[in-house]
């Protein structure tokens, strides 16, 4: 068998509003299950999904910052936010959630933020890219 | 030819999946996947497979019911599916919205995320249609 094929899922519109974040979430958590290396980029006003300390509440949805809080327990621990998008949006490394804590030191993890060059890179290196 | 520097070589016999996030004619992802499939098949490429998310699920079910005069999208999928292309539409959405087996048009299945899954691993490119 060849190595492990890589499938980058690409965030880029707003969490609320539409469903495509919150449907586009239980693919990656369905995926995740498979022989597949995955990474998440969140772009664009896909960074907002981000944001610590979302309430849901008032729209009558059920939210998903508690699944992200779990996406490293999925195994998808390759998450990324563009640090233009962030910055163009006011959002600074602070207002990211967590998506899992660390298994030796229960530090928390935070998506990691990098420069769109660092996305390029990567994303010429996948074998598929999903925007979700 | 070399894409990407990915080692893949030319662009003849590609391996190609397709999926569609939006439902029919209120947005055009649709008749651009199947005008996009149509013309892959013609230049002699494979499909790997069709995947129905989001209103995209909508795509298929045989309950439309449009003008004379003007397309049928899911009779042009089933009419694809017939050719013996793999098209599926996902069950998680389709639950949702209301779109179950006894709905759909013929040569059309409903199946999990793994299906993408397996298309995405499996196809040189996944193109996505959407809004």
């Amino acid at each position: 068998m060849s190595e492990k094929k890589k499938i980058m899922f690409t965030v880029r519109k707003p969490p609320h509003g539409t469903i495509y974040v919150y449907e586009g979430l239980e693919v990656k958590l369905i995926m995740a299950a498979y022989d597949a290396d995955i990474s998440v980029v969140f772009m664009d006003d896909g960074v907002l999904a981000l944001k610590a300390g979302q309430n849901t509440k008032e729209l009558g949805i059920k939210g998903f910052e508690a699944t992200y809080g779990a996406l490293v327990d999925y195994e998808i621990s390759q998450v990324y936010a563009d640090r233009q998008s962030m910055e163009e949006r006011g959002m600074t490394e602070d207002d990211l959630l967590v998506i899992g804590e660390d298994e030796d030191t229960e530090e928390p993890i935070r998506p990691q933020v990098i420069d769109s060059s660092e996305i390029a890179a990567m994303m010429a290196e996948q074998h598929n890219i999903l925007p979700f | 030819m070399d894409w990407n520097g990915r080692g893949r070589t030319g662009v003849q016999g590609m391996k190609l999946a397709v999926v569609v996030y939006e439902g029919p004619y209120n947005h055009e992802a649709s008749d651009s996947a199947y005008n996009f499939v149509q013309a892959a098949l013609a230049k002699g490429h494979e499909i790997r497979g069709i995947f129905f998310y989001h209103d995209g699920v909508y795509n298929v079910t045989k309950l439309m019911e449009p003008p004379q005069d003007d397309r049928h999208i899911a009779n042009r999928w089933s009419e694809i599916g017939a050719k013996g292309v793999d098209i599926v539409v996902c069950i998680a959405a389709a639950k949702r919205r209301g779109i179950k087996d006894e709905v759909l048009v013929s040569n059309v299945r409903i199946s999990g995320l793994g299906q993408l899954t397996m298309m995405a691993i499996e196809a040189d490119r996944v193109v996505t249609f959407g809004d």
